[in-house]
């Protein structure tokens, strides 16, 4: 694994096409960057540098780009999520620092710095101290084998998506670290939650994956875009997107599934005494997991760097991710938190059959159409897909309701009969 | 310097580390970090796996040991009372040191005695593949049999966890 392909290493001749290099630059970005380093230092000519040493320089600055991406991203994704969530509650959001509000990440960061960095007296110091990058460290490695364009990966891994299940579920140890180690009641129960609905909704998570790997026949999230050539996964597996898309939420621990950081009850949960650098710390692993995921969400589901016109992949992946982000702020600022126990029946009862047959779906389609499947598929999956959701929701009981809102003297609100009007009580209240 | 050598530097920092921790598991009075450092000599294992190239096997302890497994043992450790005091002292060192040095001893004995065949082919490239292979065509019967274990075993817990009344 530690020598495959280093995808931005010296390159064959012939491998770039040299047609209209202008062009061929901006497309193939990063390859070429790499193939330029290593040319330049004399790789795979008589008397250069040893490979190990290319490989460690190239490996050195593919990780530096990657973890900035990560750790330039976050304070813009908080942004974007500050804004959003101001607009969808009717407010402006944060305008104060420079034009649009656009210089808030650097204030906040600012803000952090200097920031009194406070240790409880009862805490576990150095399990105190250690929790924020434990739990960070994990997360940035997930964007290891995320292909940003055409091998343009850090690193092109055989077990690319189990590695990012592995990593992001090693995380874990970081947030119960940071729990116990508080010495705090509101801490701990956050902590502990935050186990219960990890151990949870990871099952969904990677069973609803299995259908997508299904198709492609490999874990490797490079030739998982390659293999969606012709129409992109979320076609042929909207089962699966549906079920990885709400697991992913709560794996993420966003609203409505924050539970383990409950504001209102829990304090924020398992960082409640954390503040200044190490509280930034906490904050960066989440919001990276939110980038790292809705890359991976892009890659598995949306094509990934693949798309219709000729711009170059990375602004393809970029503009999905954007699109993903936008869509969990939404989902945050509309749906209300939901209880403990209704998140576990959701995932059990609900999340869990779904990804089942899923994965029974997906198998009969790969075993009746062993070279691709064919296009009539698309309606059907689709189809299949809605009924399993609405059957499954009747099947646990679920009966929308359409509340009448009735105020004595005004029209009732969602009622059919029109201008039907309650007569105000005389007497009484 | 060729990968050899940087695969036998890597092996030894991992070999160390995951030696040691694992000599603090068991030193450690404060059974919560004498966990964490189990978590840190099942992570090292599996960057050992990763220099022999075995990168499905060292995910899969990641994601099996690291996430699943360390979990329970906090479960365990939260469930447990009086946990903050300490490592509650009793009669079971004496047995135990036995125990352990036994079982160290036997396997001492046996890995000085076998002889290990050495592997003159170059490592797979991609052993996802080879391994699911295996486990649903060639040991398919034994894999199952695994699977039916589990699931009685998890069937048990649950019936042993709801008691008689529910």
């Amino acid at each position: 694994m530690a020598v495959s392909a280093l995808a931005t290493g010296c390159q064959p001749p012939g491998f770039f096409d040299g047609q209209n290099l202008w062009h061929e630059w901006v497309v193939n970005f990063f390859p070429r960057i790499g193939d330029s380093i290593c040319r330049g230092m004399g790789g795979h000519a008589d008397g250069g540098p040893p490979n190990w040493l290319i490989y460690l320089v190239l490996g050195f600055l593919g990780s530096l780009i990657v973890v900035n991406i990560a750790a330039l991203g976050v304070p813009f994704v908080v942004l974007l999520e500050r804004k959003l969530l101001g607009r969808f509650q009717n407010r402006i959001g944060p305008n104060r620092v420079g034009p649009f509000g656009l210089l808030q990440p650097v204030a906040d960061a600012l803000k952090l710095m200097t920031k009194e960095d406070i240790t409880p007296a009862a805490a576990d110091k150095i399990v105190f101290a250690l929790a924020p990058l434990a739990f960070a460290i994990p997360i940035i490695l997930m964007f290891a084998p995320i292909p940003w364009a055409d091998h343009a990966s850090l690193a092109n891994l055989d077990i690319g998506i189990l590695w990012v299940i592995a990593v992001t579920t090693a995380a874990e140890a970081g947030i119960f670290m940071a729990g116990w180690s508080s010495n705090n009641k509101y801490s701990l129960f956050g902590a502990m939650r935050a186990v219960a609905l990890l151990v949870s909704y990871e099952i969904p998570l990677v069973l609803s994956l299995l259908g997508v790997v299904l198709l492609a026949g490999t874990l490797n999230l490079s030739e998982i875009v390659l293999d969606q050539r012709f129409a992109p996964n979320i076609l042929w597996q909207p089962l699966g997107f549906f079920v990885f898309i709400i697991a992913v939420s709560a794996e993420l621990n966003r609203a409505p599934f924050d539970q383990l950081e409950a504001e209102s009850e829990l304090v924020s949960g398992f960082h409640t005494e954390y503040s200044g650098m190490k509280w930034a710390m906490v904050q960066l692993g989440e919001y990276a997991a939110l980038i790292g995921f809705s890359a991976i969400i892009a890659t598995l589901f949306l094509s990934g760097w693949k798309g219709p016109l000729w711009i170059p992949g990375y602004i393809w992946l970029v503009t999905k991710m954007a699109f993903i982000l936008c869509a969990f702020i939404w989902v945050r600022a509309t749906i209300p938190r939901m209880r403990i126990d209704q998140i576990m029946a959701f995932g059990w009862k609900f999340l869990l059959p779904l990804s089942i047959i899923n994965i029974f779906a997906t198998a009969a389609e790969v075993i009746a159409f062993p070279d691709a499947l064919p296009y009539w598929l698309i309606p059907i999956n689709i189809a299949f897909a809605g009924a399993c959701v609405v059957g499954m929701a009747k099947l646990l009981g679920f009966q929308p309701k359409t509340r009448k809102i009735v105020i004595p003297g005004r029209p009732v609100i969602g009622d059919d009969t029109p201008g039907r009007i309650v007569p105000l009580m005389r007497g009484g209240n | 310097m060729n990968v050899g050598v940087a695969a036998s530097i890597a092996f030894w920092i991992m070999a160390i580390i995951a030696v040691v921790s694992a000599l603090a598991v068991i030193v450690t009075r404060d059974i919560f970090r004498a966990a964490l450092f189990l978590i840190l000599a099942f992570l090292t294992v599996a960057g050992l796996f990763i220099t022999l190239s075995a990168d499905f096997v060292a995910a899969v302890q990641v994601l099996v040991y690291g996430g699943a497994i360390s979990i329970l043992l906090i479960f365990a450790v939260l469930l447990t009372r009086d946990v903050q005091k300490g490592n509650p002292s009793n009669r079971m060192l004496k047995p135990a040191v036995f125990l352990g040095a036994l079982f160290a001893a036997t396997l001492i004995v046996v890995i000085t005695n076998s002889t290990w065949k050495l592997s003159g082919d170059s490592p797979p490239q991609g052993t996802t593949a080879a391994i699911g292979d295996a486990l649903v065509n060639s040991y398919v019967l034994p894999f199952e049999i695994a699977s039916v274990l589990l699931l009685a075993a998890m069937i048990g817990a649950i019936v042993v966890a709801r008691g008689r009344d529910e």
